[in-house]
């Protein structure tokens, strides 16, 4: 199936929202999506991948969770940038998530635009992409359509649900949503709601696209524009902040780009400036600019404690799922108070926790990057969480 | 700087029973009940765990320092990074039958405090800790004329960890203070051996080595 990907020319952006090189799943208008905001959504698309074999017992399978501008393609060639998949080290045959042992499937998240139903995608009432005419979701809307996912699958209980950041807030709203059918979680770089901080560079992000002419209020698809400016500096802005101050010094310090002396003008001197812009323009070849805005919206309403009388811990409360939570040092986005606050909750609930902070200086994006200790730490948990479950030992 | 971590594995080249588990270790297992639910605090790199899994007991760990943790976790133990003296007070009343605290009470900022949670968290509590009161360390002090050191004890004055150090006797009159009700106790000599419970208390603050008690909370 890898092979496949290769073989495919670079698929167009637009034509990925409607028709995704990856396996998809329709469900009729009589089976529709309940979503937070009170709208019964109908018809709904989701885009998957899966790696590996479910095995007999339909037990080992592990859902991977997406964060905020990833998608279903894990760790095959991406089908718009040709690049590899976003978590191919840590998922894959001997990987920590190993294809060899475990079933793994991938959603594109509800609002996304990689194949999934989401503001990109074409409203089958209007014949037009759905724009801002797209119900605003939410991270518990995003896991009942994957649950919805799970039961087309046939797939009762999942071995394990992982992912990090948007991800994470996936893993934890599974373990509080369907407690039974998450034997264990890991929830990577995560937090049990968005902080203000946090809602406060979203909203950054989003004033970006909404500024720039060619958003149309949204409706740029109609009037055959895109916000590729507002939606490059919101990716810049946000880049940022998944990085550290150690990390940025570390790559780019304050050399020159292709220069010995400043220009004395406003072009990209400096390496980092440099290394921004083109984060900025790769950025808006793959990704649709509303659905950012869904997206960092749907994070910034995530509040777990919310729906449970304001105590996290209510979320957990004898919850049957064993836990992994993972916090990075230099992670100043989602900070390791954040996830000891996970943890907290956890212990008061009595679930059964493992917390272990990663020490590194490439920020919150070190969940994405090759950092040993992290994997170590992911293998670990879940070898021990396969024992536990009697799903049989690796091969090799 | 010796970790804590490192210094748990100095100790157990000290002394190990049959099956090769350290034997201040073996003697804390031996008071848990199979089945029960423990916690471990200060769990270092997970041993004491994984010698209580084998006997069926689910047990929890916090530890202090980031690669006992980590070691701790990718064995597929859960564990969580923390600290005694901040941490404990976040977990709930009769959240655990056991809770254990392994060789770190002397390194502790508020022995009673960490005592008391333990009491509350658990059903009982268990505490091992070096003997200060052991005749050694007396010698050392009172002829030497300078601070202890001995194969369980490795580190100099300026950079130990252990900044609580107390003798069997002063432990006692801890648990009178917390609240503790005494349910069992096991001191261990020099060679690791369990010392005769027939024995008086002064005879054990003279020569056991580390001790072993088991305490429930009073009333």
């Amino acid at each position: 199936m890898v092979e496949a990907y290769a073989m495919l020319d670079r698929a167009d952006r637009k034509r990925e929202a409607d028709h995704p090189h990856s396996l998809v799943v329709r469900f009729p208008a009589s089976n529709p999506l309940r979503l937070d905001a009170g709208v019964d959504f109908a018809p709904l698309q989701i885009a998957y991948q899966t790696y590996g074999t479910l095995n007999d017992a339909r037990s080992n399978a592990v859902l991977v969770c997406h964060a905020l501008t990833g998608d279903q393609h894990v760790l095959n060639k991406h089908p718009v940038t040709g690049k590899p998949g976003w978590w191919d080290t840590m998922v894959g045959p001997g990987l920590p998530i190993d294809t060899e042992r475990y079933f793994v499937i991938s959603p594109n998240v509800v609002g996304g635009c990689m194949g999934s139903s989401g503001p990109a995608s074409t409203n089958p009432a209007t014949g037009m992409q759905w724009g801002l005419d797209f119900p605003v979701i939410t991270v518990r809307d995003m896991v009942r359509a994957q649950a919805m996912l799970l039961d087309h699958l046939g797939i009762d209980s999942l071995f394990a649900v992982a992912g990090g950041s948007m991800g994470g807030m996936q893993v934890l709203q599974w373990a509080a949503s369907y407690p039974r059918r998450v034997f264990a979680a890991l929830p990577i770089a995560a937090s049990t709601r968005h902080s203000a901080q946090n809602i406060a560079f979203h909203e950054v992000g989003r004033q970006a696209v909404m500024a720039d002419p060619d958003w149309r209020g949204g409706r740029y698809f109609a009037e055959g524009t895109n916000p590729r400016r507002g939606l490059a500096v919101a990716r810049m802005g946000a880049h940022i902040t998944y990085l550290s101050d150690a990390a940025l010094h570390r790559k780019f310090g304050r050399r020159f780009q292709d220069r010995d002396n400043p220009t004395f003008s406003f072009d990209a001197d400096f390496q980092v400036e440099s290394y921004l812009r083109h984060q900025g323009i790769t950025f808006v070849e793959r990704f649709d600019a509303n659905s950012y805005l869904y997206l960092t919206r749907a994070m910034d309403y995530f509040d777990l404690a919310a729906d449970y009388e304001g105590v996290v811990a209510n979320a957990f409360r004898g919850a049957p799922t064993r836990f992994c939570v993972i916090s990075f040092t230099s992670d100043w986005l989602f900070p390791t108070t954040e996830s000891r606050a996970i943890v907290r909750a956890l212990n008061a609930a009595g679930a059964r926790v493992s917390f272990a902070e990663i020490t590194t200086d490439k920020g919150h994006d070190a969940f994405l990057l090759d950092e040993p200790e992290l994997f170590a730490t992911v293998r670990g948990f879940l070898e021990g969480a396969a024992k536990a479950r009697g799903l049989p030992p690796a091969r090799r | 700087m010796l970790t804590r971590v490192d210094h748990d594995l100095t100790m157990a080249e000290a002394a190990r029973g049959p099956g090769g588990s350290r034997v201040d270790l073996l003697a804390v297992a031996d008071m848990v009940q199979p089945g029960a639910r423990v916690l471990d605090v200060g769990c270092g790199d997970g041993e004491l765990l994984r010698l209580l899994e084998t006997r069926g007991v689910d047990g929890r760990g916090i530890e202090l320092s980031r690669e006992g943790v980590n070691q701790c976790v990718a064995k597929g133990l859960a564990v969580i990074q923390g600290d005694a003296d901040t941490d404990l007070a976040d977990y709930p009343d009769d959240a655990f039958d056991f809770v254990i605290l392994s060789q770190t009470l002397q390194a502790t900022r508020q022995p009673r405090v960490v005592l008391e949670h333990m009491l509350r968290i658990g059903r009982y509590a268990i505490v091992s800790f070096p003997n200060f009161g052991h005749w050694r360390i007396r010698l050392q002090i009172a002829l030497g004329g300078h601070m202890p050191h001995t194969d369980n004890l490795p580190y100099a004055w300026y950079e130990t960890p252990n900044i609580h150090f107390c003798s069997i006797k002063d432990f006692r009159q801890l648990c009178g203070v917390a609240g503790a009700e005494m349910e069992e106790a096991v001191a261990l000599n020099a060679w690791g051996r369990r010392m005769r419970l027939k024995m008086p208390w002064w005879f054990w603050n003279l020569f056991g080595e580390q001790a072993v008690f088991l305490l429930s909370r009073r009333g």
